[in-house]
């Protein structure tokens, strides 16, 4: 939009006062312009650089020199393709996960809520109220929660519910289960700001021209909602796909869950093998900003958030 | 729920019904019975229960007592979705994420109607907006958003339609319009419709019946013509258009005509004109029945004559000029009178008399004592009503 602005007052006949006044955005957008390049473009083209260095010949680990090393894709590609998908299927389970359990609960505090303004302030501070601990905290206590050890699995040994010997953490469940967990405010907060707008009236009318309850909750409700559930989704599914900590094996992962996260980490901090880092962190952007962009032209709608 | 249209219009008839919102009553009592093909108005002031009543009918609300009964078949219990109604709502509430020709064909696309779509496209063409079928409702002004509202509830064939004065927000040229497209719909596809409005001209224009309803009661049902000549109650003769109302004991009574001691003067109405012949009764006349004369009229059988009074404004309106006029004894009364000479017949601060034909006056049922003045319902009590009615609605709901 800033940039819109921008181009039409460039072209603009020249207008003294119109002049006056893009000079003086320009000068309020200086700042933040040059915030991005200096932090966002710079380093950006950095990780470009670096993901088609080639190692230094007869150098120590780590040491890598400006080379046009395409093949740094490929073998990232075809190492560490399970990972990627992997990172996909989380992130995508995950969001849905975090969906079902997050549109009841905005529903409930948006428009059931709506007469007690006290119980639905509450109930929003409620759903934020994780963040006021850290998100390395919240996780290790899942791991403590969800460990052999712990009450709740113990539990279900005794119970049968679980065969003997199966761990609940260090599986994809617990992984996808501690995304969800933590991106539950992200999926909540937007849904809720939709649904509390929500006018009741159209879910009358929706029963006043014969919808069901049903009926009208997917063909009015929803509909009015997705503004909501899209900019939920993606505040969910962009963080969820790069998220390294759920699936770390400190955490409640195994190297049997290692998304894509993981692998630049290792590859960055263990491995040095900085190339192939920059590479996947490339590849994911893509990844990621692709099916993202086709979501949002498909969901047509620009005004998210 | 049939995938077919209602053959005709239906009877709705309302028994024994009561509203109660929690600490307040909305309707108490309410016994209705609109027959089929009729155009029927509930006309009362903010607050007065008539938009819980239509609400009642639509299954937006639940009844506390009483049954709802469409074409003789009892729906009190059933949901708003199974019932053959269907509404134009005040605020129209058309889907902003549908196109119009969508909001139109959505009912029927519920009630598996074949040709959903051709038969959304004949109802667009009925209100003239068929080249407008796939904007968004918030592309439309409001006139064309409420022809679309209306288009989406006559689509359905409803065996009754229910209006939530659904011309309450157009200019009054576009509601002239909207009045005269309305009532020739009802006309064309021989619908029952119920009209709910706080503007007594337009119930009297559209309704073939209209209910006066005043504190969750209906004071007073009949033919507009009926109820505006002859008004039962202070609340419908001062609702329904202007009345000059007076007090006083009967002193004469015979089988044609009853007077009413009246300040000193004799008022007389025809006997079957009053609905009460003895004791303290208020008889009264519409403003434009009065003659003003500038000098004492003539004693005459069959003309009622009071004054002289003053005149203390003078207001013009068009077609007609209004005159408030101080008679001592009697209060302030108003006149209209044709602007049949350029300017007004009298002028401020004249003396003048009036005059009307005894069979013009009126005679009411009220209890004078426990019925005075009907004053306007607008005080910060019946505001506080309505906006309570409006919160328990959404408790309600929820």
């Amino acid at each position: 939009m800033a940039f819109g602005a921008f181009a039409s007052t460039a072209t603009a006949p020249a207008e003294p006062v119109v002049r006056r006044r893009s000079r003086v955005a320009l000068w309020l957008l200086l700042p933040g312009i040059l915030y991005l390049a200096l932090f966002f473009l710079a380093p950006l083209l950095s990780l470009v650089i670096t993901s088609f260095q080639a190692p230094v010949e007869f150098g120590d680990i780590g040491q890598y020199q400006t080379a046009f090393k395409w093949e740094n894709y490929t073998t990232v590609i075809g190492t560490y393709g399970p990972h990627i998908v992997r990172s996909f299927v989380f992130a995508a389970t995950a969001t849905v996960a975090a969906l079902l359990f997050s549109f009841p609960l905005a529903y409930f505090i948006g428009v059931k809520l709506r007469r007690f303004p006290l119980l639905q302030a509450l109930a929003l501070t409620l759903v934020i109220a994780p963040f006021f601990i850290s998100f390395l905290l919240r996780t290790l206590a899942w791991k403590q929660l969800l460990s052999d050890e712990s009450w709740l699995v113990s539990s279900l040994h005794g119970l049968q519910l679980l065969p003997p010997g199966a761990h609940v953490t260090g599986t994809a469940f617990s992984v996808i289960f501690g995304l969800t967990y933590n991106f539950i405010p992200f999926m909540t907060l937007p849904i809720y700001a939709s649904l509390e707008r929500l006018d009741l009236r159209y879910v009358e009318a929706g029963g006043d021209l014969y919808a069901s309850p049903a009926s009208t909750f997917l063909r009015v409700t929803v509909p009015l909602a997705a503004p909501g559930i899209i900019s939920g989704a993606l505040l969910t599914f962009i963080p969820a796909a790069g998220d390294y900590i759920n699936a770390s094996r400190d955490f409640l992962g195994s190297t049997d869950t290692a998304m894509i996260g993981n692998v630049i980490e290792a590859n960055f901090l263990v491995l040095q093998n900085y190339p192939a880092a920059a590479a996947l962190s490339l590849i994911l952007m893509v990844a990621i900003l692709i099916p993202v962009s086709v979501y949002v032209v498909r969901s047509g709608t620009d005004d998210l958030l | 729920m049939a995938g077919s249209f209602a053959e005709s219009g239906a009877d709705l008839e309302l028994v024994g019904i009561t509203k109660r919102f929690p600490g307040f009553t909305a309707i108490e009592d309410l016994n209705l019975t609109i027959p089929a093909g009729s155009f029927f108005a509930l006309l009362g002031p903010s607050g007065c229960g008539k938009t819980t009543t239509l609400r009642l009918v639509a299954g937006l609300e639940e009844a506390t007592a009483g049954r709802i009964l469409i074409g003789g078949k009892d729906v009190t219990t059933t949901k708003s979705f199974q019932r053959p109604v269907n509404t134009v709502f005040q605020s129209y509430a058309l889907f902003p994420h549908m196109s119009v020709l969508e909001n139109v064909a959505f009912g029927l696309k519920r009630r598996r109607i074949a040709d959903a779509t051709a038969k959304a496209h004949e109802a667009l063409r009925l209100v003239e907006l068929d080249h407008l079928a796939q904007r968004k409702p918030q592309q439309l002004s409001g006139g064309q958003q409420q022809r679309v509202a209306l288009a989406r509830a006559v689509v359905n064939r409803p065996a009754l339609l229910l209006l939530d004065e659904p011309l309450g927000a157009l200019d009054l040229k576009l509601r002239r319009q909207m009045q005269i497209e309305l009532k020739t719909i009802q006309q064309d596809v021989g619908l029952t419709f119920l009209h709910v409005t706080h503007d007594q001209e337009e119930a009297m224009t559209m309704a073939d019946t209209v209910a006066v309803m005043n504190k969750g009661q209906i004071e007073q049902m009949g033919a507009p013509e009926e109820l505006y000549e002859l008004p039962r109650t202070a609340f419908v003769a001062n609702f329904l258009g202007q009345s000059n109302l007076f007090t006083g004991p009967v002193v004469t009574s015979t089988s044609t005509s009853i007077v009413v001691d009246v300040a000193g003067r004799r008022i007389e109405i025809p006997t079957e004109r009053a609905q009460r012949h003895a004791g303290d009764v208020t008889v009264g006349v519409r403003p434009e029945k009065l003659m003003l004369h500038t000098s004492a009229p003539e004693e005459q059988p069959d003309i009622n004559v009071v004054g002289p009074g003053r005149v203390t404004d003078v207001s013009f309106s068009g077609v007609s000029t209004q005159y408030q006029v101080a008679v001592p004894g009697l209060g302030s009364m108003v006149v209209f009178a044709q602007n049949m000479v350029f300017g007004p017949v009298v002028s401020l601060g004249a003396e003048v008399w009036l005059t009307w034909n005894t069979d013009h006056g009126f005679g009411l049922a009220d209890d004078p004592a426990d019925a005075p003045r009907f004053a306007a319902d607008t005080d910060t009590h019946s505001l506080a009503l309505q906006k309570r009615e409006k919160l328990e609605a959404e408790l309600e709901e929820a």
